[in-house]
């Protein structure tokens, strides 16, 4: 991954291709239910000092099937503060909890 | 002879190690091909441990397979992944790495396992891919380009359906020619050498788009997709009507373990009361007549009448397990168990406890963090274990009346409920308290894949309610038996001296014990009897109810042997029975849940803790109960 590309994805994204306003990059933990789109960006801070080393969760997200180009709906939300979300990862059924879900970037489908 | 057939003569058993993600199906084939039986349910991270089995290859050969912990990679992160990941590179002391692996595969869920099987490669063991759901797959329409698939991971296929035992004969075929001739290729030098080493986030992107690349190529997608579980899942993991629904079926389990089981009870209570009078009439006054009667009859009966509780409680978590629920109720609760500072995988060992700790706390390792793990351990134990229900149903049906409660839900199940929840509650709030005043540190990622909804296999939920009611009658055998000799023999001798005025039993070992004892326990309400009753509840909890029996059978209450439950409700204060409840909702756990404690983490600091912390709970808990009701007028 060339380091334009990481430090300023959304331009090189707009640059790369000409689609790319077709929805709005945003982290996968202010998902809603219903909304539906492609993962752009795996890893980097939750910015929750709590958290695990980012180099660790990045990798458990990765071998979880949270990976640069998979398809993700949010299917389920939890009651108190709509935590944890349920989403379907391509193929698979996956819980996780919104804190972990600030690493990952996604963009949605245009409606 | 020739060569060949000389050299797999010569040749040792083989050795099989089944690898894959987890709820793949990887014990369910252990099973089929082993007829052993190991636990099997719908839900990640049910095996943590390695089990081994054996099978005679075609040729005659024996061969040893290792069941292992479900991983997602060989990078282990927890303490079942690392058995795993140790038993596949054969670091474990003493072992060499498996001359074959079977990597189990979901036929359904490919990607994942692909990235998996692209780290097996870099082992360097010679491995064959069991596409096992293979029935799941076909119902679907999955199209699967096996030769292709074959050739792209450099392995034989073989699809399995492992519950139906399907595939079997061609596994184990190839699994044999493989050995045999990695075998080959070890005496000529030639193998494969091990180049795996963890990889990092890169190497995993990398191995990602290959698998991504593969599954398009070979696999396309279903025709008719598996749509039940969305429906499903719509209802249960509804915000507020799945919390409903998950409330709704604890409390109808209770209900029914309290209420289905009672006429089956009945049946064989009067089954050992017939016993006892039987052998009474036969047997001349004395000793023997009374071991027998107030030893055996009156103490093992009284833990054998809990059988069908027993076995409707498990009923109801085996059908859970095997639905694919259990992981939609953590779902639901992960909040609430983060909230009190639990890890989202606490839920499933949590649950478990409630037949029993051991299990449960076996089940922590799926846990990957140490203290997110000891806490779990640690209150583990403050779930009402199935051991517990014969004396929270003996007192309950003691001193309950047996009224309905909005003409719908009984008095004693809505208290059986209450115990089981403050049960609940109590290991909510000590998890509070460890993790977030003594363990304040990182909040571990909550990742847990959602399987596909199942009906439960009625072999299956049979086989293990045989399994559980086997074990829970040998206990009685085992351990109960023994016990209760023990205790009648305490409480019978010595002998009263001469002359002497009090009961008997009061100048025996157990009176002597029990009155010695009995001034620490008397601020919470308790009797010399009840005391005396608690030391063999140490060994197994519900030893206290056939101990009780037998203190007040050889005390000379001859209603203690036939009906137990009304002799206390005339010997005990409602107050003193109360106090006698919440003391078990804490009570210091039983002997082989500490030991089992000792070994999850090598030592006897934790288990120590647990015994104190508990001890101490149970202690002020009964103290509260006790005087609360006295003032409320129940002394
Ligand atoms: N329909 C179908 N179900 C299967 C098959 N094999 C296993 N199952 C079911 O799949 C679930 C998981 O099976 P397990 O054998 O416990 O899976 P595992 O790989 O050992 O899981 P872990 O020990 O958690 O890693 C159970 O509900 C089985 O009944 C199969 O071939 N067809
Ligand atoms: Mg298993």
């Amino acid at each position: 991954m060339s380091d334009a590309l990481s430090l300023a994805p959304e331009i090189t994204d707009l640059l790369a291709d000409p689609q790319a306003d077709r929805g709005a990059e945003s982290l996968l933990s202010k998902a809603r239910k219903g909304q539906r789109g492609v993962i752009v960006r795996v890893g980097g801070q939750t910015g929750r000092s709590e958290s695990i080393d980012p180099e660790e969760l990045e990798r458990r997200l990765l071998e979880m099937g949270f990976v640069e180009g998979a398809l993700f709906e949010v299917l389920h939300e939890g009651l108190f503060g709509r935590d944890p979300i349920a989403l379907r990862i391509d193929d698979m059924r996956v819980a996780l909890r919104r804190r972990e879900a600030a690493a990952v970037t996604v963009q949605y489908e245009e409606i | 002879m020739t060569d060949a057939a000389l050299s797999k003569t010569q040749l040792g058993p083989a050795r099989l190690a089944l690898v894959g993600n987890p709820n793949s199906g990887k014990t369910a084939l252990f099973n089929a091909l082993t007829g052993s039986r190991q636990k099997v349910a719908n839900y990640a991270g049910v095996t943590v441990e390695r089990k081994e089995g054996v099978l005679t290859l075609p040729g005659g050969r024996g061969a040893h397979v290792l069941d292992l912990p479900g991983t997602y990679s060989l990078r282990a992160r927890s303490p079942d992944e690392v058995v795993t990941r140790d038993a596949v590179l054969g670091r474990l002391s003493g072992e060499q790495p498996p001359d074959v692996v079977i990597c189990v595969a979901d036929a359904t869920n490919l990607r994942l396992v692909l990235r998996l099987v692209l780290e097996l490669k870099q082992v360097g063991r010679p491995f064959v891919l069991a596409l096992n759901m293979f029935d799941i797959a076909q119902r679907q329409g999955l199209r699967i380009d096996l030769e292709r698939l074959s050739a792209e991971i450099g392995a034989p296929i073989v699809t399995t359906v492992a519950t139906r035992k399907r595939g079997l004969e061609e596994l184990v075929a190839k699994a044999d020619a493989l050995a045999v001739s990695h075998a080959k290729l070890l005496e000529e030098g030639g193998a494969h050498e091990n180049v795996w080493r963890e990889p990092n986030a890169a190497e995993i992107r990398a191995a990602h788009r290959e698998a991504q690349r593969i599954v398009k190529e070979c696999v396309r997608p279903p025709e008719r997709p598996d749509t039940v579980t969305g429906k499903v899942d719509a209802v249960l993991l509804n915000p507020v009507g799945g919390l409903l629904i998950l409330a709704l079926l604890l409390f109808v389990m209770f209900q029914a373990v309290f209420t289905w089981a009672e006429p089956l009870m009945g049946l064989i209570e009067a089954g050992f009361a017939g016993l006892s009078t039987g052998v009474a009439a036969v047997l001349p006054d004395g000793l023997l007549q009374s071991l027998i009667t107030d030893g055996l009859i009156a103490g093992v009966g009284s833990v054998l009448v809990f059988l069908p509780q027993i076995v409707i409680l498990f009923f109801f978590i085996l059908v859970l397990e095997d639905s694919g629920y259990m992981t939609r109720a953590a779902f639901l609760m992960d909040k609430i168990m983060g909230g009190a500072g639990l890890h989202g995988r606490a839920f499933i060992p949590l649950l478990s406890s409630f037949a029993c700790a051991i299990p449960g706390i076996m089940s922590t390792r799926v846990i990957d963090n140490k203290h997110d793990r000891l806490t779990t351990i640690l209150v583990a134990p403050l779930m009402t274990c199935s051991a517990r229900i014969p004396v929270y149903t003996l007192i309950i049906a003691a001193f309950i009346p047996h009224t309905k409660v909005w003409g719908v839900f009984s008095l004693p199940g809505l208290v059986m409920f209450g115990l089981y929840a403050s049960g609940i509650v109590s290991a909510l709030v000590v998890s509070f308290v460890i993790r977030k005043i003594f363990w304040r540190g990182t909040v571990e990622p909550f990742m847990m894949e959602l399987p596909t909804y199942r009906w439960p296999e009625p072999r299956n939920v049979a086989m293990n309610l045989w399994t559980r009611a086997r074990i829970f009658i040998e206990r009685a055998g085992r351990i109960i038996l023994p016990l209760m000799v023990l205790v009648w023999v305490l409480s019978t001798f010595p002998y009263p001296p001469e002359g002497a005025t009090g009961p008997a039993i009061d100048y025996s070992f157990a009176g002597r014990i029990g009155h010695l004892i009995a001034p620490v326990m008397q601020p919470i309400g308790f009797n010399w009897q009840m005391t005396v009753a608690l030391v063999p509840g140490f060994a197994a909890r519900e030893v206290a109810v056939a101990a009780l029996g037998t203190v007040y059978a050889v005390g000379g209450d001859d209603e203690a042997g036939t009906n137990l439950g009304a002799l206390l409700s005339h010997q005990w204060s409602l107050a003193t029975a109360l106090s006698f409840l919440a003391w078990y909702v804490f009570a210091p756990q039983c002997a082989a849940t500490l030991g089992v404690v000792k070994r999850e983490t090598n030592g006897w600091t934790w288990p120590t803790v647990m015994f104190l912390y508990m001890a101490g709970l149970a202690y002020l808990a009964s103290f509260v109960t006790y005087h609360v009701a006295v003032a409320m007028g129940a002394g």
